[in-house]
Parts: C-alpha cells; sequence; structure tokens
C-alpha cells in the first residue's frame, strides 16, 4: 500500500523539487493542501490546549456546586448557564474536553499495546497461532464493540471494582475490545509486506524475523497505523459517551460528555442548554478527529486519492 | 464452494461457543444476584432449595452444560425481573418492537441514501454534491444519541410537530415513529449515500459506460441499467452490518425516545442485573451478527460472478 518511501526518486516532483522527497515530507505537502484537514487540525490543537490547560482557563472548578445558581440559563456570570445542582456549565463542559480526549488516546494506546504485538505474530507465525488469534478477533467482531464494554463494565460494577470515577474502567474496558482494528490492519500490512523484495531480500542474508518485524515491516506499515489510530480515537470518544449516557462510564462529580447530555434529558423542555452544548461538544470532537484523520490517510496514502 | 461454506459454518459455532463461555463465567464471576440476601435472609434450608431449584448448587461447568442444552431447544431460562416470563416470552414481546423500527429505518436509509448518492455522483462537484456530502459526513460522524437529541430538541420542544416519545404499537400515535426512524435512518443512510456516490462515480468513468453512450442509449437507461447495477454491488458489505444491528434496536434512540423494545430492555436488564437475559441477548446479537456477515459474503459471490470464495 504506502511504499512511496521505497521509489522516491522515480517520482517527477523529485525533478522539479531541489529538495530531496520522502514520505514525511510529501505527506505534509499534500497535508497542507487539505484545507478542511488543516482546519480540523487548528481545532485539534485548540481542544488538545484546552484539555491540557483545563485548570487554568475554566472558570470554576468542576465540582464546585452552589444550590442557589441551580439551573441558570447562560448569562454573563455563567456564561454557559448552570447545571441542576448549580455548577457552572461551561468548567464541566471544558474539564469534559478532558475526559474525552484522556479517554480517547489511552484506548487507542491500549489498543495499540494489545493490537501491535497480536497482529505481528499472527502475520508473522501463522499457522495455528493466526488461528487462535483471528477467533480471538472474530468472536469481538461477532458483537458491536461497545456492547461488550458495557458488559464488562457491568460485571466490574456489580463487583465493586471502579477506580477514578469509573474512567479507568471505561478506559480499559474499551482498550480490551478496541484493538481488534489494529491487530487486522498490521496483520494484513504484514501479510503484504512480506512478500516484497526487501524483505526477501533482508531474509536472504539472514536477518532475523525479529528483525525484519521491527525494522523492515513495522516502518512501512506506520503510516496506515497512525491513520487507524487517529480515526480510533472518535470511535473511543463516542463510546465513552455513549456509556457514560447509558449510565455506566464515568461517574459524578466527574465530568463527561455523555452523562451530561443523559442528566440534561429530564430537564430538557425547558432548560435546553444543557442538552444543546454537550451536543455540540461530542459532534465538534467527532468531525475535528475524522477530518484530521480522513486528511492523513489522504496525505499519507497517495494511492487511495483518485 | 460447499467446502468453505462448511468452514465458515464451524467457524461461526466456534465464535458463539466462545461468547458463551464468555458471558457465562463473567456473569458468574459477579457476587450477589438475584437472590441477595441483604434485605430478607433465608432460612438455609430455603435458600439450597432455591439453588437447587434453579441449579445453582452444581459446579460451573455442569451449568454451563445445562444452560446451553435449554437454550439450543429455545429454553433460554426465567428473567428475573419480570420472574412470570420466561426469556424467551420477553425477547418475543419486546423484539417485534425493535424490528419494526429498525426495518422501517433500513427502508428509509437506502431509498434516500440511494437517491441522494445517485444525485450527488450524476451532478458532481455542485452544490448538490457539497450538500449531500456534508450531511452524509454529519450522518456518520456524529453519534445518533447526539442527533436524536437536537432532533428532539428542534421538532417535539421548539415546533411542537411531534410526541418526545413512545411508540405506535404500543398505545403512541403514528407520528411517534417519526423521530426515531429518521434518527436511526440517518448514519446508515450517509453511508449509502457515501458509498453510492463515490462508486458511480468510478463506474461512470469505466469503458463500458462510455461503450453504452456511443452505442446511443440514452442518460436514463446508462444511469439505471448500466451504471447502477454494478454501483450497487459494494452496497452489499455496507448495508449487511447495519441489518443486524438495526434490528437488534440501537440503544441509544430507543432510551432516548423511550420506545419498549429489546434495547430498552438490555439497558434495564444490564441495571438490574437480569443474566439470563443479558445472556440470550448477547447470544441472540452475536447469531444474528454472524449469520449476515456469512449471507452477505455469499450474496457477494452472486452479484459479481468475478468474486470466487475460497
Amino acid at each position: 500500500m504506502s511504499t512511496t518511501a521505497d521509489t522516491p526518486v522515480k517520482t517527477p516532483a523529485a525533478v522539479t523539487e531541489p529538495e530531496a522527497s520522502n514520505l514525511w515530507r510529501d505527506a505534509y505537502r499534500r497535508f497542507k493542501k487539505n484545507k478542511l484537514a488543516v482546519g480540523a487540525f487548528f481545532v485539534l490543537v485548540f481542544l488538545v490546549f484546552i484539555a491540557i490547560f483545563a485548570d487554568v482557563i475554566s472558570p470554576a472548578p468542576y465540582d464546585y456546586s452552589n444550590l442557589i445558581d441551580a439551573n441558570q440559563f447562560p448569562n454573563s456570570q455563567h456564561l454557559l448557564g448552570t447545571d441542576s445542582v448549580g455548577r457552572d456549565f461551561l468548567s464541566r463542559l471544558i474539564y469534559g474536553t478532558r475526559v474525552s480526549l484522556t479517554v480517547g488516546i489511552s484506548v487507542q494506546l491500549i489498543a495499540l499495546a494489545i493490537g501491535l504485538p497480536l497482529g505481528i505474530a499472527a502475520g508473522m507465525l501463522g499457522g495455528w497461532v493466526d488461528y487462535i488469534i483471528m477467533r480471538g478477533v472474530e468472536v469481538l467482531t461477532s458483537i458491536p464493540i461497545w456492547l461488550f464494554a458495557l458488559f464488562i463494565i457491568s460485571v466490574w460494577r456489580s463487583n465493586g471494582q471502579q477506580v477514578g470515577g469509573g474512567l479507568l474502567n471505561v478506559i480499559v474496558a474499551i482498550g480490551l475490545v478496541g484493538w481488534v482494528d489494529i491487530c487486522r490492519l498490521t496483520r494484513a500490512q504484514i501479510l503484504t509486506l512480506r512478500e516484497k523484495e526487501f524483505v526477501l531480500a533482508a531474509n536472504a542474508i539472514g536477518a532475523k524475523p525479529l528483525h525484519i518485524a521491527t525494522h523492515h515491516l513495522l516502518p512501512n506499515a506506520l503510516a496506515p497505523l497512525i491513520v487507524a489510530v487517529t480515526l480510533g480515537i472518535p470511535t473511543a470518544i463516542f463510546t465513552e459517551a455513549g456509556l457514560s449516557f447509558l449510565g455506566f462510564g464515568i461517574n459524578d462529580p466527574l465530568p463527561s460528555w455523555g452523562k451530561m447530555v443523559a442528566d440534561s434529558s429530564s430537564y430538557i423542555r425547558v432548560y435546553w442548554h444543557l442538552g444543546l452544548f454537550p451536543t455540540l461538544c461530542i459532534a465538534v470532537t467527532m468531525l475535528t478527529f475524522s477530518f484530521v484523520g480522513d486528511g492523513l490517510r489522504d496525505a499519507l496514502d497517495p494511492n487511495l486519492k483518485k | 464452494m460447499v467446502r468453505y461454506l462448511i468452514g465458515r459454518v464451524i467457524g461461526l459455532i466456534i465464535v458463539l461457543f466462545i461468547v458463551s463461555i464468555i458471558a457465562f463465567l463473567m456473569m458468574h464471576s459477579v457476587p450477589g444476584g438475584p437472590f441477595d440476601e441483604e434485605k430478607n435472609p433465608l432460612p438455609p434450608a430455603a435458600k439450597a432449595n432455591i439453588l437447587k431449584k434453579y441449579g445453582l448448587d452444581k459446579p460451573l461447568y455442569e451449568q454451563y452444560y445445562l444452560y446451553m442444552s435449554n437454550a439450543i431447544h429455545g429454553d433460554f431460562g426465567t428473567s428475573f425481573q419480570s420472574p412470570t416470563e420466561t426469556v424467551t416470552d420477553l425477547i418475543a414481546r419486546t423484539w417485534p418492537v425493535s424490528i419494526q423500527l429498525g426495518l422501517m429505518a433500513i427502508v428509509l436509509a437506502f431509498v434516500t441514501g440511494l437517491t441522494a448518492g445517485i444525485v450527488a455522483a450524476i451532478k458532481q462537484n455542485t452544490w448538490i454534491d457539497y450538500v449531500v456530502t456534508f450531511i452524509s459526513t454529519l450522518g456518520i460522524t456524529v453519534p445518533n444519541f447526539v442527533i436524536a437529541l437536537w432532533l428532539l430538541l428542534i421538532f417535539s420542544i421548539q415546533l411542537n410537530w411531534v410526541p418526545t416519545g413512545g411508540w405506535p404499537t404500543e398505545g403512541g400515535e403514528w407520528t411517534t415513529a417519526i423521530l426515531p426512524v429518521i434518527t436511526l435512518a440517518l448514519g446508515p443512510s450517509a453511508l449509502v449515500a457515501r458509498y453510492t456516490r463515490s462508486s458511480m462515480v468510478e463506474v461512470i468513468r469505466s469503458e463500458y459506460i462510455r461503450t453504452a453512450r456511443a452505442k446511443g442509449l440514452g442518460e436514463r437507461v446508462v444511469i439505471m441499467r448500466h451504471t447502477l447495477k454494478n454501483a450497487l454491488i459494494p452496497m452489499i458489505t455496507i448495508l449487511a452490518p447495519q441489518v443486524p444491528n438495526l434490528i437488534t434496536g440501537t440503544i441509544f434512540v430507543e432510551v432516548i425516545f423511550r420506545i419498549p423494545g429489546l434495547g430498552k430492555f438490555f439497558v434495564s436488564s444490564i441495571y438490574l442485573r437480569d443474566y439470563p437475559m443479558i445472556m440470550a441477548t448477547m447470544l441472540l446479537v452475536a447469531l444474528l451478527w454472524s449469520v449476515t456477515f456469512l449471507l452477505s459474503d455469499i450474496l457477494y459471490t452472486v452479484v459479481d460472478p468475478r468474486v470466487r470464495l475460497s
């Protein structure tokens, strides 16, 4: 798929441009041309900024409640109003960004930690190892992933195992079922790359399988993996929001956008702002990550684009 | 082909077997449950009797064996949350609602998605194309409980056109079906539109379409008979996973619009730790998904003779 790195000199671009082109420089150039992706990238940077500096930016702590101020519409003192127990809604949304991004990124790290080694093992070793791993993948794809996550969390909850207001439970549960895509992608990449001449050459001069995997296969599979991880983040964020929406995710007082949507539903007839703002946050975050991910895919894998 | 199918069916059975074991073991790792004695302690003899009645005194593998051999005969036990009904009865009562909702959404998704995709492909790079692309991006990316809430805010609360919840066959007006069906249909419809558009664009450029035009065929025949027919093939892979998804009831939509379907019931089963019900629903979903994937692979070879299963 993305073997542009192997044949950089032959492209006509290399003739017109004095600078030697490589995969990352080409990708950067292509990404820059995609206005939607660049715009989304800046929004993404903004979201990350908000998440990191939530303590500094937000006007109030996320769990500070003042019942006298409960259920206020947006006003000059509380820019986005207050919720039913009088907590500043803007602050909760800002901290919610931190929670969402933490979940999205940590889940993908867990998914990488499980999916990458399993994918490499399945692709390199083949045989019964491959068979067992692929059956495992099939089991996890036989049910929507968040249904599995819901089930795992409900069992943990019944066992009284809750860590960090449910945050860690959510991350681990989604991570445990979310590695399937990365595993399948890694395996497919290894199977195609294994037949390439440069890998055969490495084999011929006696390189060890592990060396081939880490030095020849993985660097070439990096681009599609980056795309898969980027596009996996919004899925994880959505799953967290969905679980919290159903009441099986993150617990009060820790703010989660999904939980805020669920809490709003009893008051939505009057206090529309409680439903509108968190849903907007979820939508914007999901769109941002998808646009950046799509842009990265087009930039890193030009063969996919007509 | 036959050998391939046998292999796939065996794989399917293995998968269901593993799903059932995982679900069974996890459920049994949970302390407490239906016969919790926190509030009303039972005499030991009565408790032993109850445990015996439900087979809970036997070793785990025997319980599993008993459960599965009953399940194969369609007996999934008694629901904890509604002890007068068997799990099979409960599913038979709640599933039809989800199926109605799902089927309406599938039909709507397919019709609107196809139309939008065709129009966008024919009018490539016009404003119509951009609007379709924009809406389908929203539909694919934004979770359906977010969309459900937006529709609810606009059409039920601001405009007051439709009720906020309920279901026609469960005592609601027919208008209660409008918002949930639209919400559920939007995602798949966006997918269908996007893929119809891109595969139409690809097929339109191919040589046999140029030949068809060169023969002097009308635009209508070229689009409907030559382009669309071939552009529809990838649709099988896209629509297939949507079918079990929609038919088993999308939980969020049922919860938001208070539709008494299987999805809403599943959530309450999890709240109430109704394990027989959870287990049966998980097995049902796993079976539906696996069978749909298998069928879609077979269907693929039927519509596209170039594809061979091996």
